[in-house]
């Protein structure tokens, strides 16, 4: 740290031979008497020249600015208070010894958390003179907790709030394209991050399109600059993915990607987000809501492209796939054509046969009906001259020739008498 | 249909195929929709040429890429 003076340094007093030692004469004689009148006696040193409340004040004041440089101090803090006035009221002491400090409300919003009392921090500020009350005052500009505290306690507090709204939930985390052929990069348009995507998206897939969405990363105006990026992105909507990104730096250089505005604008942004600040160990609230957190924009680039061959490979294999799988379905369906088929002929055969052996059995009971068995027995059948079966007595009248079918031949016969009456049984019996 | 459906559609096409319980028409009308789908994938990829741009906002508010300058 370079000690510098104040623009309310003290103009140097010529020391005055013989005078009484001077109320405010310093170790090395600095001396403010710019705003005592000098007459004939230095100020104070009489009744006469008795200085007023303020003029002593004012006095001490240009002493104490003039001699201690803007400095460094450390402390435990107590009695803290955020006034409604925007300033900052606390006190740092230690063991043996207490200051009161004043943060001005324009220099809070530099810092990122109020600290607690009890917190062990370092001021960088003014030791001055709080003339009100013609007290010491270290008016401080910027504050530090041990162990990055008021980092941490910032960090938590806006975790703490995205987490209550859901924002943090995996859930509502959107995958990531597996096939983008465009990515938007939010980040510094002449930043190493931005180098970094490119040079990994170009060697892994050069068919990829990279839109890069400039936005300042760092300093006060960078959460705007973020926010404002994500929203032509979102507006736009020509991208798969959103890459926001920021090289390595210190955890001030990337306080942008803590700030809940950004957080927000991430969490609200319709197309899947991969976050990519600083290094592996440098984690953020973007992180926390971005879609996908990458350690590094390298990182980040690698996840969102595949590398081309690959997908090239991966284009082949379905086609491989498809091929096999329609090949496999038509062997199935000549198959089963040819087993129909089969099937077709062995019924037809079948069906055939089934008539024929029909035919056969009807045939075997005409054969069991015909008269040519009863014949084949012993018996013969009478036919007139027509042939017409001669069945009853009434056919037959006295001296009508007819003939006698037998098994082997026929007989020609006359009728010699009729007698109507006993059946062929009867007669059998009686005969 | 972008290219990441395109390829998501492939996939489902093939696992379809691949798991041949469909009709044989169906089989048939899946793997013609499928090497459509593999031709204009490939075009696609043949056709992109990797640019690098910029995304510029009008004074209008309209949205512009622009070739990255070197």
């Amino acid at each position: 740290m370079t000690a510098r003076r104040g623009s309310g340094a003290p103009r140097r007093g010529a020391p005055r031979r013989g005078a009484a030692p001077s109320l405010f004469d310093g170790g090395d004689g600095a001396v403010s008497r710019a705003c005592v009148t000098v007459r004939d006696a230095a100020p104070g040193e009489s009744v006469e020249t008795a200085l007023t409340i303020t003029d002593l004040t004012q006095t001490a004041k240009a002493i104490l600015e003039g001699a201690v440089p803007p400095l460094w101090i450390r402390g435990e803090v107590s009695n803290f208070t955020a006034h409604r006035n925007g300033h900052w009221y606390f006190t740092l002491k230690d063991a043996s010894a207490a200051i009161s400090c004043v943060i001005w409300s324009r220099d809070v919003p530099r810092i990122p958390a109020m600290p607690d009392d009890g917190m062990q921090v370092m001021a960088y500020g003014q030791l001055s003179v709080y003339a009100a009350r013609g007290q010491m005052q270290f008016m401080a500009r910027a504050l530090e907790a041990e162990g990055e505290g008021l980092w941490r306690k910032a960090f938590e507090a806006t975790r703490a709030r995205l987490e209550k709204e859901g924002l943090l939930d995996p859930a509502r985390k959107k995958a990531i394209p597996r096939f983008p052929r465009r990515v938007a990069v939010v980040t510094s348009p002449d930043g190493a991050a931005l180098h970094d995507i490119t040079s990994v998206i170009a060697r892994r897939n050069a068919s990829v399109d990279v839109v890069v969405v400039p936005a300042a990363v760092q300093g006060e105006a960078a959460p705007a600059s973020i926010v404002a990026a994500l929203e032509r992105v979102a507006r736009w909507r020509g991208a798969d993915v959103v890459i926001i990104a920021r090289g390595g730096g210190s955890r001030e250089d990337l306080w942008a990607f803590n700030d809940e505005a950004v957080a927000r604008a991430i969490a609200g942004c319709p197309l899947p987000t991969i976050s990519a600040v600083g290094h592996e160990v440098d984690i953020t609230i973007a992180d926390l809501v971005a879609d996908l957190r990458a350690a590094t924009p390298s990182a980040a680039a690698e996840a969102a492209v595949p590398v081309l061959e690959d997908i090239v490979a991966g284009i082949a294999a379905l086609q491989q796939t498809m091929i096999a799988g329609v090949e496999r379905r038509a062997t199935i369906a000549r198959r089963d054509l040819r087993r129909l088929a089969g099937d077709l002929s062995i019924r037809a055969r079948r069906s055939v046969e089934r008539r024929r052996a029909r035919v056969q059995q009807v045939a075997g009971r005409i054969d069991a009906l015909s008269p040519l068995n009863t014949l084949a027995r012993g018996y013969a059948v009478a036919r007139d001259a027509q042939g017409h079966a001669l069945g009853t007595v009434a056919a037959f009248s006295p001296d009508q020739p007819f003939a006698l079918v037998l098994r082997d031949g026929q007989v020609g016969a006359t009728v010699t008498s009729v007698h109507p009456g006993a059946g062929p049984t009867a007669r059998g019996v009686t005969g | 249909m972008n290219f990441e459906a395109e390829l998501n559609r492939l996939e489902e096409i093939a696992l379809a195929l691949d798991r041949a319980d469909l009709s044989l028409d169906e089989s048939l009308a899946l793997f013609e929709e499928g090497i459509q789908r593999l031709r204009s994938a490939s075009e696609a990829l043949a056709k992109a040429e990797g640019r690098v741009t910029t995304l510029v906002e009008q004074a209008d508010g309209a949205l512009e890429e622009r070739d990255a300058g070197n």
